[in-house]
């Protein structure tokens, strides 16, 4: 058994909400598992289960080899940052990360000293006397990651911490909390339905859709092979560009191309996917693409136009290519790296 | 900086409330340093006069009533033992039967909640028979006990926590939970602190509640010794239609001087809490 099990865990809240639909899935210890989706889609409720904040409908939670259905929140030696970092607003920064210890009846020198360590790592030492309404967002995300380090929990839990900052600085404090947890070694689960936080803090990635884990795996393997068409459309930025097709004999027969020799014996309907990112610019390409609007990014160009059938498209070429509106391009897809997805169950075909 | 018309008005307005609170109180003040001969044959006065230092003495240590054994200064304790007895506890109750019908979820929370509530329609003066029966079958009449139990619930303190602690972000509970914080610490750690404002507030309100009782003290006791100034103020009226000798006014401008002290303590020493709440508002 690993560290964190869930077997078949399902919720229905006391309305009739099915947020959970028997979901089974395993964390290591150590690891940093992402939880992603759309609104919704039962990621926070997963995540509080394992808090031990919403009941159990079915299934069972071991962390650490105790079976944890029944056990206090208080009892599961787990810490949470919320989304609104939920600090205690009468007590300074000291007693904020000091008050899970104090309960804990731990002597006064070592609540010192653990503070003043969980302080120094996240520097906020020059903060510990004041009232967390006297902090800055940032300075209060700091705290309230602390208060979780401080008490050395068996496991981390994170609902959409980053949600409030800025944009510059959600990018900074999520390499912080990737390099943190690295440091520390405590297994994490992170809640986002921000892809790309997703990519770059997993080392495996749960993406949810629904109540249901659609795929789960390393950040590379759900890019580069995804499993339903949710999946494709959800990991990816610019979204993946999704084309209506037939499937019949290996070929695919989409508006105005044909791609022969498809490895999968599917026969109908289907979705061509294909990234933006996985096109190039070659003459009598198989997609031509008439130009409504480049977005220049510097690094790379986004460009955006309509296909024959006046199918809206996305191309990424880099950024020293200059394309103008209103041309023509004629684009190959790289690698034959494209996706099919069966049209009426989503499920990938080849 | 420009003065508006509209600030001159407000201004005005409040100069003249502050006056109709104030001078009424001035006189009575500046009447109870006189001889009593005077204020009969003058009327009230305004200035200070040279017997300040005689009649208060007098008034506080007199003894009066039947037993010529109660003093004005007994009265006092009494009556601040009663309002400090029902504040206090008012407050600690009310603060807690709101912390179980919000925190705990049970079925019944949502009735019991307004039975409490209907029971503002029932004040003491309403249920005085019963209550009387109630406490002298316990034998409390003529103690402190007996004063104060029937006045510490109180619906309107309930009602004001519970819509306070409603407030209250679930994370905060959610958080101190995993801080392993358990249903006593959660109210003394988090609920008490966050509503001192609150507390305090309730307190002066429930002080004077208690302080400015009446009816309740008047038929719960018959021992002298457990008089309490209310029941003092009409003492003191009743005693100059019996007595032969001179109405002694400048004595009674003194003990409504007196009288009015002790709750204005409350409110000086608690206003401190009271503002700072006000003006440093916690997120
Ligand atoms: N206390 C509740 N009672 C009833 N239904 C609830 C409750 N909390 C959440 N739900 C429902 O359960 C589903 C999952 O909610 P959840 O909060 O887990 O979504 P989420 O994935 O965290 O979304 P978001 O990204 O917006 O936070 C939603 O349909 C929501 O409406
Ligand atoms: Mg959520």
């Amino acid at each position: 058994m690993s560290f964190l099990d869930l077997k078949n865990v399902t919720k229905i809240y006391p309305n009739g909400t099915k947020a959970v639909h028997e979901t089974s899935l395993s964390v290591d210890e150590g690891e940093f598992m992402v939880f992603v989706g759309p609104s919704g889609c039962g990621k926070s409720t997963l995540l509080r289960m394992v808090a031990g904040l919403e009941d159990i409908t079915e299934g069972d939670i071991n962390l650490d080899g105790k079976l944890m259905n029944e056990v206090d929140p208080s009892e599961r030696d787990v810490a949470m940052v919320f989304q609104n970092y939920a600090l205690y607003p009468h007590m300074n920064v000291y007693n904020n990360l000091a008050y899970g210890l104090k309960n804990r009846g731990i002597d006064k020198e070592t609540i010192e000293q653990k503070v003043n360590d969980a302080a120094k790592l996240l520097q906020i030492s020059d903060y510990l006397q004041r009232k967390p309404s006297m902090l800055s967002g940032g300075q209060r995300q700091r705290v309230a990651m602390g208060r979780a380090i401080v008490r050395n929990p068996k496991i981390f839990l994170f609902d959409e911490p980053l949600s409030n900052l800025d944009a510059k600085l959600r990018i900074q404090m999520r390499l912080e909390i990737k390099k943190l947890q690295q440091k520390v070694g405590v297994t994490s689960i992170f809640v986002t339905h921000d892809q790309v936080e997703a990519m770059t803090l997993a080392d495996r990635l749960a993406v949810i859709n629904n109540g249901i884990i659609e795929q789960l795996g390393t950040p590379i393997e759900i890019y580069d092979n995804p499993e339903s068409l949710f999946v494709a459309g959800f990991i990816g930025s610019p979204q993946m560009n999704f084309l209506n097709g037939n499937l019949t004999n290996k070929t695919l027969s989409a508006e105005g191309f044909e791609i022969k020799d498809i490895n999968s014996d599917f026969e109908g309907e289907v979705t061509l996917g294909i990234r933006p990112e996985h096109l190039s610019q070659t003459e009598n390409g198989l997609i031509n693409l008439k130009v409504d609007l480049v977005e220049q990014l510097g690094s790379d160009n986004l460009v955006y136009g309509q296909l024959k059938d006046k199918k809206d498209f996305c191309y990424r070429c880099p950024g020293n290519q200059t394309i103008e509106k209103g041309a023509n391009l004629s684009l190959n897809i790289e690698n034959n790296k494209y996706y099919i997805f069966d049209k009426s169950t989503g499920k990938r075909v080849n | 900086m420009k003065i508006k018309p509209l600030q001159i008005i407000a201004h005005i307005i409040l100069i003249l409330g502050v006056l109709l609170m104030v001078v009424p109180i001035w006189i009575s003040f500046a009447s109870s340093s006189h001889d009593s001969v005077t204020i009969l044959t003058e009327g009230m006065k305004f200035h200070i006069g040279d017997q300040l230092a005689r009649n208060y003495n007098e008034v506080l240590n007199e003894k009066g009533g039947w037993s010529e054994e109660v003093t004005a200064a007994k009265m006092f304790i009494n009556s601040f033992i009663m309002a400090l007895g029902i504040a206090t506890l008012k407050v600690v109750i009310s603060a807690m039967s709101a912390y179980a019908l919000v925190y705990y979820r049970f079925k019944l929370a949502v009735p019991i909640f307004w039975l409490i509530f209907i029971t503002l329609l029932v004040p003491l003066e309403v249920r005085i028979f019963p209550s009387y029966k109630i406490v002298s079958d316990l034998g409390l009449t003529n103690s402190y006990t007996g004063l104060i139990l029937p006045l510490v619930a109180s619906a309107t303190a309930t009602f004001f926590f519970r819509q306070f602690y409603k407030t209250i972000p679930d994370e905060l509970l959610e958080s101190a939970k995993l801080d392993g914080a358990n249903a006593w610490s959660f109210f003394i750690d988090f609920l008490v602190p966050l509503s001192k404002t609150m507390i305090a507030a309730m307190f002066i309100f429930m002080f004077v509640y208690g302080y400015s009782q009446y009816l309740w003290p008047l038929i719960m006791t018959t021992a002298e010794e457990y008089w309490t100034v209310v029941m003092g103020m009409k003492i003191i009226y009743t005693e100059s239609y019996e007595g032969v000798a001179l109405p002694r006014t400048a004595e009674r401008f003194a003990y409504i001087i007196l009288s009015m002290i002790p709750p204005v303590l409350v409110v000086v020493f608690l206003q401190k809490w009271f503002i700072k709440g006000l003006i440093q508002t916690e997120k």
